[in-house]
């Protein structure tokens, strides 16, 4: 059983180690995701971010406009998460004070 | 005794992270997480009592509420005013342009993310210890 286990780690181990090597180089300007134009015939998102988000929201921090201002519905979602992370760990580990004299 | 001197720096730094996330690496979630260690640090090391003065329980849960609240009033402000849902640029604010007033929107939603994951995390920490006796 042992044995079968480490197999199948190894053997998906290799899988994703041959995917990487489909993988674009970083900075490649000829993959796909960073051509000026999607294959479909679209405007490519990633250049248009770096041509005009100093020009749209006047910070020269690029990331920061990408993350609060291009994308912003996914931040606000981040926080949510994080809110509801804190909401639940307030209900599950919170305890009425009638019962702080038990030992669990 | 070190982290009495060191943690208002701390704050200082987080204060710093955020507010400069426009020029620099830096932004709510991080500069959050820094004043959430700082607050962290004081629960530590000079006991619950002192904590509690610096930082109530009771607020944490409120307060991450708030930020929760301050990004979505500013998206929700520029839908009142007339644009869409987040579009900071129908931010109803006179005497600035377009992209200035993208600039501010971003600085508020920044705000209240740091607000809202500096609370979380101090009660998160605070609901852990609860019902354990504080040394």
């Amino acid at each position: 059983m042992k044995i079968i286990n480490w197999l199948l780690l190894i053997s998906f181990g290799a899988l994703l180690v041959y995917a990487s090597f489909g993988l674009p180089n970083r900075g490649d300007a000829d993959a796909v995701m960073h051509r000026e134009k999607s294959p479909a015939g679209s405007q490519g998102a990633s250049s248009y971010y770096i041509r005009n988000a100093y020009k749209d929201a006047n910070t020269p921090n690029m990331v920061t406009v990408i993350l609060a201002d291009y994308r912003g519905y996914d931040t606000l979602g981040e926080e949510t998460v994080i809110l509801t992370a804190g909401l639940i760990c307030f209900l599950i580990l919170r305890r009425k004070k009638k019962n702080s004299d038990d030992p669990i | 005794m070190v982290s009495r001197v060191v943690s208002p720096f701390i704050m200082l730094f987080a204060l710093y992270v955020i507010f400069h996330g426009h020029y620099s690496a830096g932004g709510g979630f991080q500069g959050g997480t820094i004043m959430a260690a700082s607050l962290l640090l004081m629960r530590l090391a000079a006991g619950r009592e002192i904590a509690q003065l610096q930082f109530r329980t009771i607020l944490g849960t409120p307060l991450g509420s708030i930020g929760v609240l301050i990004y979505f009033g500013t998206g929700f402000m520029a839908m009142l005013a007339g644009g869409e849902f987040l579009n900071y640029g129908f931010l109803p604010f006179a005497g600035f342009q377009a992209a200035e007033l993208r600039s501010l929107g971003i600085l508020m939603v920044e705000i209240g993310v740091g607000l809202a994951v500096m609370a979380i995390l101090v009660a998160i920490y605070d609901d852990l210890l609860e019902g354990y006796p504080h040394d």
